[in-house]
């Protein structure tokens, strides 16, 4: 098996508690993945296991991102790669402007990789400043965000569709090759939620991978997966195409967890 | 002074900043202090005979205080061991052309040059006891503004500089009040005329060169009615394995209408103790800011005060403390309303990494019969792992009822999860930690000049380099 990202066997825990069980997954680029499962699954616990977030420990299993193991890798040096992972939640940085911090990331994953592979440095010249402002402005016009948006603090006093728009936004700039989107639809009104589907259909294609993480139905209305995996309690129990989606909106997850129980 | 293990060095401070020259003075005075020094320091400078009789005086007071039992630990200090005037230069150049050649290489190296051309309006460069470099733009000069070392002053300018010398801050304020008073050498002497607006700051740079020395400049500035300036002042030393002293005194006048900005970006070597008192009085509808980057030193006490003496007389301390390994930044702020009608605002920031320790000190303090103050005191700590402390001590003490006043604390750990949003999108965690560290200084770096601001930022930065999480 190969793939642009391939999850083999995948067992997490937190804080000694196992949550992932044996997770496999294969995403290319070109492809929208939904990964939809109930609250406790361990959706989230995924998508930050996949970002190298410290506080979740890989106890047996292996991630390869283009061919190459992960786990030993760091946070940054993951996004660097091209991985990418649209937050749930956000975290506020007060007095950080958004366009001087997306700058610096954007300049660090422009940067060419240091000799010992691990990744780049981020080096202060990168993008000339006017060069960053006319792209930042152009996708900022896609996610009909207003200008003055890079000049306020990352996240701080941002409403819940700001927020998203900006994970998006970054994802925009950033170019990563795969982006897991983890709840993106949550907190979000229908109209912010179609600005953003938008934002994200405008940036598939051949060059990028997509893994939505869902709890409802509702996103993949605008957002069109290739296929559908549902999680339950650690693992994906089953996989179909879009159509799966569907019955999960009609039945609920009751009806998976029944099929699950009488293999 | 004691010749202890050497303290880590902040990363990079000492190729940047902690190199020396060659020590050269034409004249120094042997170790230690007693009337004998102070007298020779008075007469080497041929002051009249009330500067010296008032520094005896001080002197005998500095004898007579215990030193503080509170803030840091002075007990290493040993002030015999102390040079306490070390005289570079004949005299005082006005072209960087005459100052002798090693000193002008160490203020090129330091940029203050450049910086003059670019974007001041008068600068004294301080190296040891005495100003080797002083020069203010001719077009402020005719408009009256004078920008003098402070020993020049006290020649050029008898009457006034006797009006108000040690009016604000007494002999008698504290031990180190005293000890400047006694051997006070250098610093500067400002007046800006009723009226005149002098739009670019005027900055001072003070250098430590020689090994076990102590630094005592005095700067008194008086501006006068409606005036507006804005003073800069900045200051590195080498890197030595015994300590040196600083202990300045700064007093401002700020008259009826006037503005005075007074900005500090304190940078020095991390075997520096740093003992200051700087104080100012603001008079009807003046205002007095104060802006205190304290990023260097061993230990640091200062805490810039502000008595508003009359209705609508306006006070700020926004102050920024770095403590890194062996470093402890006591530093604060106190407003004083003396008159009814007036407000202070102070806003501390402080950061400690790598087992440092930083914090606020700071006193509100109103008046019986000032009523109708507002004050707000915010203090922000940020700790960058669990070596490291920070203290607040906030003290009130509120005689009036019909007051305004409000405090907030924050203490802070640099939190996980911003680091990990920030490495998540390629940022590597070191610069992670410098950009959320630049973004806590923020509100008060936003009010220095951009030059300063950028100067400030890149601090921080060779701050953090080599401190992960």
């Amino acid at each position: 098996m190969t793939g642009d990202l391939l999850v083999k066997g995948l067992h997490v825990s937190v804080e000694g508690k196992e949550i992932l069980k044996g997770l496999s997954l294969q995403v290319n680029k070109g492809e929208v993945h939904a990964l939809m499962g109930p609250n406790g699954s361990g959706k989230s616990t995924f998508a930050n296991t996949l970002m190298g977030h410290p506080k979740y420990e890989v106890t047996a299993g292996d991630i390869l991102f283009k061919g190459e193991s992960i786990l030993e890798k760091e946070t940054d040096e993951r996004a660097r790669m091209g991985l990418f992972m649209a937050f749930q939640y956000p975290v506020a940085i007060p007095g950080l402007t958004f366009g001087s911090f997306l700058r610096a990331a954007l300049n660090a994953r422009l940067a060419p990789p240091t000799p010992d592979g691990n990744g780049a440095v981020p080096t202060k010249k990168g993008i000339p400043p006017k060069e960053f402002r006319d792209l930042l402005r152009s996708k900022m016009a896609m996610l009909k965000m207003d200008e003055t948006f890079a000049t306020r603090y990352l996240n701080d006093g941002f409403s819940g569709g700001e927020k998203k728009r900006a994970e998006i936004l970054q994802m925009a700039i950033l170019r990563p090759e795969i982006a897991i989107m983890d709840e993106t639809d949550s907190g979000l009104d229908i109209d912010a939620l179609k600005v953003v589907a938008d934002g994200v259909n405008a940036l598939t294609g051949q060059d990028l991978g997509v893994l939505v993480i869902t709890h409802y139905n509702r996103i993949l209305n605008y957002i069109k997966p290739t296929r559908v995996h549902v999680m339950i309690d650690g693992r994906i129990v089953t996989s179909g195409g879009a159509e799966l989606a569907q019955q999960l909106e009609a039945k609920g997850y009751d009806w998976v967890r029944e099929e699950v129980a009488s293999r | 002074m004691s010749t202890e293990p050497e303290l880590d060095l902040r990363e990079g401070y000492a190729e940047k900043y902690g190199f020396h020259d060659a020590e050269q003075h034409v004249f120094k005075t042997r170790k230690g202090l007693n009337r004998e020094i102070v007298t020779e320091i008075s007469k080497h400078k041929s002051e009249p005979q009330w500067m010296l009789d008032y520094r005896l005086k001080a002197l005998e007071i500095f004898e007579k205080k215990p030193l503080p039992t509170w803030g840091g630990d002075l007990s290493q200090i040993d002030f015999q061991d102390i040079y306490y005037y070390v005289k570079p230069t004949s005299e005082e150049a006005k072209s960087w052309e005459d100052v002798p050649a090693d000193m002008k290489r160490t203020f090129d190296k330091l940029g203050i040059p450049e910086a003059e051309q670019k974007f001041l309006a008068g600068v004294g460069a301080q190296y040891d006891s005495e100003v080797v470099y002083h020069k203010i733009k001719e077009s402020l000069e005719k408009q009256g503004v004078v920008f003098l070392s402070c020993d020049q002053g006290l020649k050029d300018h008898p009457e006034l500089f006797k009006q108000y010398f040690g009016t604000v801050i007494p002999s008698s304020d504290n031990k180190f009040a005293a000890l400047n008073s006694a051997v006070w050498s250098g610093g500067s002497f400002i007046y800006v005329p009723k009226g005149v607006k002098v739009d670019v700051p005027l900055q001072a740079y003070f250098r430590i060169n020689t090994k076990d020395m102590g630094q005592f400049e005095r700067t008194l500035i008086i501006v006068d009615e409606d005036a507006y300036v804005h003073y800069v002042e900045g200051c590195t030393a080498p890197v030595y394995t015994s300590d040196s002293l600083h202990s300045a005194v700064v007093e401002i006048i700020v008259k009826k209408g006037a503005r005075c900005r007074y900005t500090t970006i304190q940078n020095w070597s991390n075997n520096v103790y740093n003992l200051v008192t700087k104080r100012a009085v603001a008079y009807a509808n003046a205002t007095m800011e104060w802006i205190d980057g304290n990023l260097g030193s061993k230990l640091t006490m200062k805490y810039p005060s502000i008595y508003m003496m009359e209705p609508g007389a306006h006070g700020e301390v926004l102050s920024i403390a770095f403590a890194g390994r062996g470093q402890h930044q006591d530093a604060g702020a106190k407003a004083v309303h003396c008159a009814p009608d007036t407000s202070s605002k102070i806003i501390s920031k402080s950061i400690s990494k790598d087992g440092g320790r930083a914090g606020y000190r700071g006193l509100v303090k109103v008046m019986k019969g000032a009523e109708h103050c507002r004050s707000t005191v915010n203090c922000d700590a940020l700790i960058l792992d669990e070596h490291s402390r920070s203290d607040t001590y906030p003290y009130m003490e509120i005689e009036e009822d019909k007051v305004t006043i409000g405090h907030e604390a924050t203490v802070s750990k640099i939190g996980d999860e911003q680091l990990f949003y920030l490495m998540a999108r390629g940022i590597n965690q070191e610069e992670a930690a410098a950009m959320i560290v630049s973004g806590f200084i923020e509100p008060v770096v936003k009010e220095l000049p951009m030059e300063y601001a950028v100067e400030m930022n890149r601090l921080i930065q060779l701050q953090m380099e080599g401190s992960v999480g």
